[in-house]
């Protein structure tokens, strides 16, 4: 089975879906009120931000819906930021399997990553869809580009993941940097700004960060190209990405069954 | 038949690289077995018996040496690992039974039967005593239909009755299966095998007497390392 390459990629494959259906199981519970909050959590903080904003005012001068700039910002925090805390101790909850041949670093890892993106993706789409049928939000103009910036997000998150989860077990300090670091770049991450707001000197800076990007296209596509004007660098993130996952898959094999229990 | 199954190790070597400096748990382990076998490894605790099993089902890397792997082996059975501690007895089923891909309901069906677990399937895996723990792993391996099981003491747990259940499997079902167990009770490794290791600070030597080795344990030792010199 191992001889081939075809036969290694199916054992692969098998062991990622089996790891993605066990994290189901731990993540959401066998009961269905996990699921459930799977859509709760981000319909509750979607509604915060548009009703504050809403209050306050906040998007006025900005002629976009407040509904889907809070839910497209929302949910992409929660596709890159459960990607990364999943992973920061993914490995160590799971290392009574590490034991077997087949499972390895890397499938752990992916299969958590996978789990968050397939849940993200969910109650993004669900949730769009049913604010819609409210009438209290608008579908996306250019679906084509929402899922271009999507599946891009998700690939930053799935290399950050592997990076962040192989680097975490070479060092608590890390672990702990990686923590206070997610929680800084959530305003930083275009979530609660257009890149267009801000003065160009922030702009060119907060541009390295391939979230921003992406949910820049994220909302170009959502909004349409004549009420936004949305700033991103579609080579800068594929390069991005392209280099961090060469990373990501060499840190996750240097540390491959050398984790500890901590 | 039997002459294209078997594992074959040559010169392992293991180091850690510990807070106190390197330190080598295994010194040049060669060894082989072929299909059929059942091979004992007897030693002190820290001997390097666990790694030896750890690096043998390559849950582990060697640090040199080669593992030329002709047989299908089990996971280490130990008292840790193998298992989620948060997902049922069942649930441990259905995930190891896709990672192996076998048929879950059978597999299910078969471990209920010789486990003899009963309602503790469905209790999550961290309520297990290290016995109930032993019958999950040991039948499930048996379901899974591994060419080689790799026993890290297990066996010498559980009731009576489980583990003359074992035996009796091994001895009639398992004829052209192997076993590699890793004890420091000698009456376990008498029980099951054929043919005796003894590990002894990273270093391995066979022993054509297991008797002996239970009785004079040291002697072997000592007479061991008297011709290495």
């Amino acid at each position: 089975m191992y001889n081939t390459l075809y036969g290694a990629i199916k054992v692969q494959l098998i062991v990622i879906y089996s790891l993605f259906m066990r994290e189901t199981i731990t993540r959401y519970g066998r009961e269905n009120i996990g699921f459930l909050w799977l859509l709760g959590e981000p319909l509750l903080f979607t509604s915060g931000i548009a009703i504050a904003w809403s209050v306050a005012g906040a998007a006025h001068g900005h002629a976009i819906g407040v509904v889907e700039f809070a839910i497209t910002g929302y949910s992409s925090v929660l596709l890159w930021r459960n990607c990364i805390n999943r992973a920061t101790n993914g490995l160590q909850q799971n290392l009574d399997l590490l034991v077997h041949r087949r499972i390895s670093e890397f499938d752990v890892i992916v299969a958590r990553s996978l789990l968050e993106i397939v849940g993200a993706t969910m109650s993004f789409t669900l949730l769009s869809v049913f604010l819609s049928m409210l009438s209290i939000l608008k579908l996306p103009l250019d679906l084509g580009e929402v899922m271009f910036g999507w599946i891009l997000l998700a690939w930053t998150s799935i290399t950050l993941a592997l990076m962040l989860g192989a680097v975490s077990e070479m060092s608590e300090m890390i672990e702990k940097i990686i923590h206070v670091t997610t929680y800084l770049l959530f305003p930083l991450s275009g979530a609660v700004f257009m890149v267009d707001w801000l003065t160009p000197s922030f702009a060119k800076v907060v541009l390295f960060i391939p979230m921003v990007n992406e949910l820049e296209m994220i909302r170009e596509g959502w909004y349409g190209v004549d009420a936004v004007k949305a700033c991103y660098d579609v080579q800068y993130v594929l390069d991005f990405n392209i280099i961090t996952t060469l990373l990501g898959l060499v840190l996750i094999r240097k540390i491959a069954g050398k984790v500890e229990r901590k | 038949m039997s002459e294209d199954k078997y594992i074959r190790c040559k010169n392992i070597t293991k180091t850690y690289h510990g807070r106190t400096g390197p330190k080598e748990a295994l010194k040049d382990v060669s060894f082989e077995i072929n299909r059929g076998e059942n091979i004992g490894i007897l030693g002190h605790n820290g001997a390097g018996k666990s790694t030896l099993i750890r690096i043998l089902s390559g849950s582990e890397k060697q640090s040199s040496g080669s593992i030329d792997r002709k047989m299908s082996l089990s996971w280490p059975l130990a008292f840790h690992g193998g298992f989620h501690s948060s997902l049922t007895g069942v649930d441990n089923v259905k995930f190891l039974s896709r990672v192996y891909q076998v048929d879950f309901k059978e597999t299910l069906e078969f471990v209920r039967d010789f486990s003899e677990l009963g309602k503790d399937l469905r209790e999550p895996f961290k309520a297990y005593s290290s016995g109930m723990m032993a019958k999950l792993a040991f039948s499930l391996t048996l379901a899974i239909d591994f060419d080689c099981l790799l026993v890290d003491e297990v066996l010498s747990v559980g009731d009576a009755k489980f583990q003359q259940k074992c035996h009796d499997y091994i001895g009639d079902k398992l004829q052209d299966r192997s076993l590699i167990l890793v004890s420091h009770h000698p009456d376990v490794i008498r029980n099951y095998c054929d043919k005796a290791c003894i590990l002894h600070q990273g270093h391995m030597f066979e022993t054509e007497d297991i008797d002996r080795a239970y009785h004079d344990y040291d002697g072997l030792v000592n007479e061991y390392f008297k011709k290495q010199n």
